[in-house]
């Protein structure tokens, strides 16, 4: 057997792992571990200016691709800086794994010089966590937490790692792991054949189905069968902020997002709907409304991958643990050849229905004072990049502009902190985007607020020649707590505006970057050209919108899912 | 309603810590917790009672099913099972007559005096929850109650019913 350090044996699994790359920042607890990186090429490290931003890269990385993100940091306040990162990735179920220091195992509990319980502090937002005790462990402790990680529902995993057993003067024998497969744990990835029956009977006997898709149809990779899924139904297909992409916003039978910020038709047709398939979402409050008032006359079928999910907020009707992929090759498979004509006519009183509520056109907006709006910007960037980019976004208004505004046609392409709503974000998501896709367009969508959370890491980009494209809406404001503070606190903007702006162009500059300002709506298509035409440059796009714009529509406080405002003087 | 949530998990460190954390987080309360390894070394057991209504002790179970350490996870108040605590309890002694009406209610409950001093004993008793309230009742009409330490609810399905791995 190969003798190594344990220092080693941790960059020797990540390399029998699969392991490409690693987002990190160095410290007294991992030096050893960094002295191995230094003496290979297998793995390649990207040195990030806040551990946060290393958690949030690695989940960019690990969203655009599927594959499991790795941070590497030190003990205390490298690992306690990952805890937002950790976070943002639990509440979407996205798979990371986090290597972090920890003082010597003698020194544990001694309140050691950057000593923090890293397993305790991040327990509630793990899927599962290891402290390694021996160094021999190390191979397989690694292995377990990327298997656990990517499997099932996906999530972050902790490996906490002593200083004393990765010390480079002690060698071991290196074994991988041959399976690590756990008699505890044991994902269940087919539904329950009479389950199976049941929803194929109900979706079958349905007159106004409709699909509410989310983000585990994209981890199961199960587009192309959610589409033929919906074809074969003509039902029309909602997506939660989470599964946009999963099903094609450009298909005409896709009804928009749903939930607080959804479309008209969506929330409309979720709530006159008689059956609802949900397929990997999870009846978050940002979607359900008041769960009182939810969807009343529907029949729910609902397939997760985690039994926990279902009937957690609101009670399923007909119950399918799986994976989205193999329910719906089931629920396929089961359908059998059925009669196109007849489930259209089936369907052709709903569908009229949903062309009127879409009549409406709810996201048309008034271009009258001679600001930019921020809707106009999205669809610019729409334009300029043949709805084609990867569009990381940060938290705010501008966000749901971008969600509401570029209709995703693909998968992992619009990545954003959906059930954490973290700002800070969006530019590191879109740094480990890049990474795993050097060539191609890598944007992020974000605010003024939002944008200073982890500004830091323009010089990462610098560094590893990273061409993101900011498209900073700049509206001075916490627009979001503003639109708020409008509607509910009588417009008192309890510091919610922002006095101290920096001069964003200047600053890009002063990271090596260039910086565009744009303040007029005639400017802004010349300026979004020039921001794509400078292939292998970050552009930082300071664009001046209109402060007083909301978004809109909106889900009314304690109303059904279809109570909206429609604008700042219209409702449903 | 009361029920007994029984738990078959890996005899590993932070198993517990897990289990408890899932009733904190999501503001479950446990009213008792009894756990110790199994005839396999390997695995623990876990008895936990709690107050909750069918819904919540749905998303209890699955919550706590859920954890990669966990095996297994039953609702023993679901079904026939046999439950039972151990307590015990020390009492002062302060005259003959005293300890003849100690004595007499440890034979009414089938309890044991376990240990004698000067002046008090110390009595275990086992059985369900509710006989051992009702012990620790009668004893406090009588004489002085010192301090008590109870295991809290350990239980099995009756019948072919078990928790295996
Ligand atoms: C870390 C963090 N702190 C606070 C919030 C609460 N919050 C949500 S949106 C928002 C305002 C965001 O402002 P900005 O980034 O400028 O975006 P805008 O809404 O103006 O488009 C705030 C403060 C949050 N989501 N995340
Ligand atoms: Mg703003």
């Amino acid at each position: 057997m190969e003798m190594m350090s344990g220092a080693a044996m941790v960059v020797r699994t990540l390399k029998d792992i699969g392991v490409k790359h690693v987002f990190g920042y160095p410290g007294g607890a991992v030096l050893d571990i960094y002295d191995a990186l230094y003496a290979q090429k297998n793995v390649e490290h990207v040195l990030v200016r806040h551990e946060q931003a290393a958690a949030h890269m690695a989940d960019g990385y690990a969203r655009s691709t599927g594959k499991t993100g790795t941070v590497l940091v030190t003990s205390g306040p490298g690992a306690t800086n990952t805890i937002t990162g950790i976070a943002t990735a639990f509440m979407d179920s996205i798979p990371m794994v986090v290597l972090s220091g920890q003082v010597p195992s003698k020194h544990i509990g001694e309140d050691a010089f950057q000593e923090t319980d890293m397993v305790g502090c991040s327990r509630p937002i793990v899927k599962h966590s290891f402290l390694v005790k021996r160094a021999v462990d190390i191979p397989e402790a690694i292995a377990k937490a990327y298997y656990i990680a990517n499997t099932g529902r996906p999530g972050p995993v902790v490996v906490d790692l002593p200083k004393d057993i990765v010390n480079v003067s002690e060698e071991h024998p290196y074994q991988f792991p041959e399976d690590v497969t756990m008699r505890s744990y044991n994902p269940t990835l087919k539904g329950h054949n009479k389950q199976i029956k049941k929803a194929v009977k109900t979706l079958l006997e349905s007159k106004r189905p409709i699909l509410y898709v989310g983000g585990g149809a994209i981890t199961a990779e199960a587009s192309d069968l959610v589409t033929e899924l919906a074809e074969k139904l003509n039902a029309p297909v909602t997506s939660t902020l989470m599964g946009l992409g999963a099903f094609s916003s450009v298909h005409e039978q896709f009804v928009g997002m749903l939930g607080m910020h959804g479309r008209l038709e969506a929330n409309k047709a979720m709530h006159n709907a008689d059956c609802i398939l949900a397929l990997g979402a999870r009846f978050d409050d940002r979607v359900t409304n008041n769960v009182d008032k939810f969807c009343p006359h529907a029949n729910i079928i609902h397939v997760d991958i985690d039994p926990a999910s279902i009937s957690k907020i609101v009670g399923a009707h007909v119950p399918v643990v799986g994976s989205i992929d193999e329910v719906a090759k089931q629920l396929l498979k089961e359908m059998g050849k059925i009669d196109a004509k007849a489930q259209k006519e089936k369907v052709a009183d709903w569908w009229e229905q949903i062309t009127q509520w879409r009549s409406r056109k709810c996201l048309d907006y008034k271009k009258d004072n001679g600001l930019i709006k921020p809707q106009e910007v999205i669809e610019s960037l729409y334009k300029h990049t043949n709805g084609d980019a990867y569009v990381s976004s940060d938290v705010g208004q501008h966000q749901m502009f971008a969600a509401l505004y570029y209709p995703f046609a693909k998968p992992r392409r619009w990545i954003n902190s959906g059930g954490l709503g973290t700002m800070g974000f969006g530019l590191p998501a879109a740094m480990g985007v890049q990474m795993a896709h050097p060539e191609a367009v890598s944007t992020v969508v974000t605010g003024d607020g939002s944008i200073q959370m982890n500004i830091q890491e323009l010089a990462t980009c610098m560094q590893y020649n990273l061409p993101i494209k900011i498209i900073s809406l700049n509206n001075r404001a916490l627009g979001m707590v503003r639109q708020w503070q409008d509607m509910i606190y009588k417009g008192r903007h309890s510091h919610s505006y922002m006095d101290s702006m920096p001069d964003f162009v200047k600053l890009a500059e002063a990271y090596g970057h260039i910086g565009i300002r744009v303040t007029k709506p005639e400017e802004l298509d010349e300026a979004m050209a020039r921001c794509f035409a400078a292939k292998d440059r970050l552009v930082f796009m300071d664009i001046e919108i209109d402060q007083n714009e909301h978004v809109y529509p909106m889900q009314i406080k304690f109303g059904a899912m279809d109570d909206m405002r429609l604008s700042k003087t219209e409702r449903t | 309603m009361r029920r007994i949530i029984s738990v078959l998990m890996e005899n590993a460190p932070g198993s517990l810590s897990r289990i408890v954390g899932v009733f904190s987080q999501r503001g479950y309360n446990v009213d008792s917790l009894c756990v110790a390894p199994t005839d396999d070394k390997s695995l623990s057991r876990l008895t936990i009672v709690t107050e909750a209504d069918d819904k919540v002790i749905e998303q209890i179970t699955k919550q706590v099913n859920k954890l990669i350490d966990v095996l297994k996870v039953t609702d023993l108040s679901d079904g026939h099972h046999v439950e039972r605590e151990l307590m015990l309890v020390k009492v002062a002694t302060r005259s003959e007559l005293i300890r003849a009406e100690i004595k007499r209610n440890v034979d009414i409950f089938r309890a044991q005096i376990v240990d004698v001093d000067a002046n008090n004993y110390t009595i275990q008793v086992t059985g369900t929850s509710d006989k051992l309230d009702a012990f620790a009742h009668t004893l406090s009409q009588s004489t002085e109650i010192i301090e008590a330490s109870r295991t809290g609810v350990c239980g099995l399905s009756r019948g072919e019913k078990a928790l295996r791995p």
